[in-house]
């Protein structure tokens, strides 16, 4: 038991973490950027990212047309070649998990999950209540994986062990029903010391996963976040044995991105890491983008945007 | 494919038009040289030959000092300072233009990997020129006295670690302050120096500003001993800048030397470990440990060693060692040989005295000249590993249980170059900066330079400074 989760408890553990060097930090996820990914590693990190997408839509104006479109890209996301892999997961609202879900089993998609955002997503400020309630519908509905997030109010008054509860509360919901994503908004918590006190505080509480963002603030998944975070889950693995996995959201539209954050993963928390049962990255426009590339390198040149398709 | 491993992505060298052999850049020409005799110069990496370069004897470089003698009288001194500026302004944008070009030759020649040529080298070498290129006009306001004057004819010699880079640490401030110039680059990197010749010529340079004799020691010493240089500036090993020292007492010569190094790079037990972990590698296995202020001893508090020796190690296992014209290679080719049998004596030494050795699983090529990233724990002040500046990409590890430990351990060494700091307290690094003898002081950084920045030893790690406006001294007679 690393901490007991009393507020004191985990005010002595998160506090005696080492501290972030920002400078330092930004210019290691720089330097790793400058990788240069061809040929046969470019195939694979294309399909491998591919795999590993939260294919997402959380607009006010979702409808049930539109979600099914999304499910039937999620399995079948280039329909002209059936060596493109399914992506990760389809990640949508609560009250949209149901149709998702029975759209997904009805096209062969059964094997892909539905992610629901949960606890008053993407603010976070609603009642305990409300927000085990709106996990409860969305575990009803047949999410396979909640995408929670954290109560930034809390952790930056400092009442820790609130954030740590609600976590914990939210975890017991999902059981062994759900995988349990924990959104810190890290665009909301700024220092990449508070990223990293973050990263432990859900791991401690029960997360299978930590995510950087809800996508509706700027900045989102940056490289030095990512890479704050993937050396939390590669040290807690150290201090557990337990491996958590990782999803950026937020900001990455295009292969090239997508293929850093890999590169980021490769070399920080190691390749135990790069498969979507360990990283994911939640987006919507990228797929498109890994779609067009995986054309060109397959082709040798760029196909015009009308050949992939919309979702 | 099952994981990520990155297929090779090669700078091509297309872009380069490399002759078999080339002269010396005497006057504005490349000249024949008069002993007739050229050596070869070569690829660390695949030990090929790059091209033949001319052996500069002692009439050779007599010619080169005469033409920036003429240089100096009749043309370089009679141009108003502004216009010196455009010229250097000038070369700094040929620079950036044939940035590429400059990076890819220096990778063949050095053995550096390509990363490093063309994110530190090449851009760091043209910022010299333009900062240099601002001060042209300006030496009235260096605090230099009114009208500080050059010297004259400097005779600058180079070593093979950063070979345009050190080039832009002597050339620029050398023309800003308006002095010519005969270069002595290194024997085994002479090919950048040879293609910045090319680069005057497409600058108009005046002719004889600067002059270009390639060579041995030999020819180092026939410039250092020439009657009619006003100046030496040095960058090398400390027992050549002992020998040059004694080789100009009792002359009108002035000399500026930047020499060897052993920087002590302190980790306090409140660093920030994961960027300390970056930095111990930065400053360690940049340029393969070739940097005269690496930090080749690593000085760890004892109650976090275990914690950022297993950090290390494995981010020790990421570096990747190879074909240094791959973009992704980390580490690249030892320049030569002769460096290789002393990193390898050295090491060998640490292993007899009772250190603890460990290296990443690496694949090394079968041809050229290699060494993997290598650290030593369990080293005492008293190792020879702990002493002597084994220039290669070997650490060594001693720990201090103390603040006051720390700096002891840090000053005990006859160099003085450089030193790091690691810790997330503000006053601790104040507090140890100032107790540091140590020319530069990186805290939480390390290898970070700027031309603004002067950079020099205390101790037998050299005389002087170089960069910024206390560079700009060591080119200048003025009130100092």
């Amino acid at each position: 038991m690393i901490v007991d989760g009393s507020e004191s408890s985990l005010k002595s553990f998160l506090s005696g973490l080492p501290g972030v060097d920002q400078v330092g930090a930004e210019a290691r996820a720089a330097m790793l950027a400058t990788r240069s990914i061809k040929t046969t590693s470019k195939n694979w990190a294309i399909d491998t990212a591919i795999s590993m997408v939260d294919l997402t839509t959380l607009e006010g104006a979702d409808t049930p047309g539109k979600i099914k479109a999304l499910c039937s890209k999620a399995v079948r996301p280039d329909p002209t070649d059936p060596s493109v892999p399914s992506v990760g997961a389809v990640c949508v609202y609560n009250d949209m998990v149901n149709i998702a879900r029975t759209h997904l089993d009805s096209i062969g998609g059964q094997y892909i999950p539905v992610a629901a955002v949960s606890t008053a997503f993407p603010s976070g400020r609603a009642s305990l209540a409300v927000k085990k309630q709106d996990t409860q519908d969305a575990l009803d509905n047949g999410a396979g994986e909640i995408d929670m997030v954290i109560d930034r109010g809390a952790f930056l008054s400092g009442h820790l062990g609130q954030v740590f509860d609600e976590i914990v509360m939210i975890k017991e919901l999902c059981g062994e029903r759900a995988h349990l994503k924990v959104i810190f908004e890290t665009g909301e918590l700024v220092t990449y010391d508070n990223v990293r006190k973050a990263s432990y505080l859900a791991m401690l509480a029960g997360a299978d996963f930590i995510k950087t963002s809800t996508g509706k603030i700027s900045p989102a998944a940056t490289a030095p976040v990512v890479l704050v975070m993937l050396e939390a889950v590669r040290d807690y693995f150290g201090m557990t044995g337990k491996r958590i996995g990782v999803k950026p959201a937020g900001g990455i539209r295009n292969t090239k991105d997508a293929i850093k954050q890999l590169v980021l993963v490769n070399e920080t928390a190691g390749p135990e890491w790069l498969n979507p049962g360990l990283f994911r990255i939640g987006a919507s426009a990228l797929l498109n983008d890994l779609l067009m590339q995986r054309m060109k390198m397959r082709d040798g040149y760029y196909a015009s945007p009308t050949y992939v398709t919309l979702d | 494919m099952t994981n990520f491993e990155y297929a090779p992505a090669l700078e091509s060298t297309a872009i380069l038009d490399i002759a078999s052999q080339y002269g010396l850049f005497i006057n504005g020409k490349f000249v024949d040289p008069k002993t007739a005799q050229y050596f070869p110069t070569i690829n660390p990496a695949n030990e090929q030959l790059i091209s033949q370069v001319a052996f500069a004897g002692e009439t050779d470089v007599d010619d080169a000092v005469k033409a920036a003698r003429n240089a100096y009288e009749k043309s370089w001194s009679k141009l108003s300072a502004a216009e010196r500026g455009k010229y250097l302004f000038r070369i700094a944008r040929i620079l950036q233009e044939r940035a590429r070009e400059f990076a890819v030759l220096e990778t063949l020649d050095n053995g550096k990997p390509i990363r490093e040529s063309r994110d530190v080298d090449v851009p760091l070498a043209a910022a010299h020129f333009f900062y240099h290129a601002g001060w042209s006009d300006k030496l009235k306001y260096s605090g230099l006295g009114n009208d500080p004057k050059p010297h004259g004819v400097v005779g600058q010699i180079i070593p093979w670690n950063f070979p345009l880079l050190m080039l832009a640490w002597k050339v620029a401030p050398a023309l800003a302050t308006g002095n010519t110039v005969v270069l002595k680059p290194a024997e085994t990197t002479p090919m950048t120096a040879l293609l910045f010749a090319e680069v005057c010529q497409q600058a108009d340079l005046p002719a004889g500003v600067i002059n270009i004799v390639t060579g041995d020691g030999s020819t180092g010493s026939f410039l250092v001993n020439h009657p009619d240089v006003d100046k030496i500036a040095f960058t090398g090993s400390t027992g050549v800048g002992k020998a040059i020292a004694r080789a100009v007492s009792g002359t009108k010569k002035s000399v500026t030397l930047e020499l060897g190094g052993k920087a002590a790079n302190i980790v306090f037990e409140d660093a920030a470990i994961d960027e300390t972990v970056e930095g111990i590698v930065n400053g360690i296995f940049f340029n393969q440990g070739h940097v005269c202020c690496a930090g080749s001893r690593l000085l760890i508090q004892e109650n976090i060693q275990d914690e950022v020796l297993e950090k290390l190690k494995r981010r020790m296992a990421s570096i990747r060692v190879g074909d240094p014209l791959d973009k992704n290679t980390d580490l690249g080719a030892i320049n030569s040989a002769e460096q290789l049998s002393r990193i390898t004596e050295l090491s060998a030494s640490g292993d007899l005295e009772g250190a603890h050795r460990w290296s990443p699983q690496c694949d090394l090529p079968a041809a050229g000249f290699w060494y993997p990233p290598t650290i030593f724990t369990g080293v005492t002040q008293a190792h020879r590993i702990a002493r002597e500046e084994i220039f290669g990409p070997v650490l060594s590890v001693l720990t201090f249980r103390t603040p006051q430990e720390a700096i002891e351990k840090a000053n005990n060494t006859p160099y003085g170059l450089s030193a790091g700091i690691w810790s997330e307290k503000g006053s601790r690094i104040l507090w140890a900066s100032q107790q540091l003898r140590a020319g530069v002081i990186w805290a939480n950084t390390f290898n970070k330079f700027d031309p603004a920045s002067p950079f020099g030893g205390y101790k037998e790690s050299g005389w002087g400074r170089e960069g910024g406006r206390h560079g700009l001294s060591a080119y200048l007679k003025g009130e100092k």
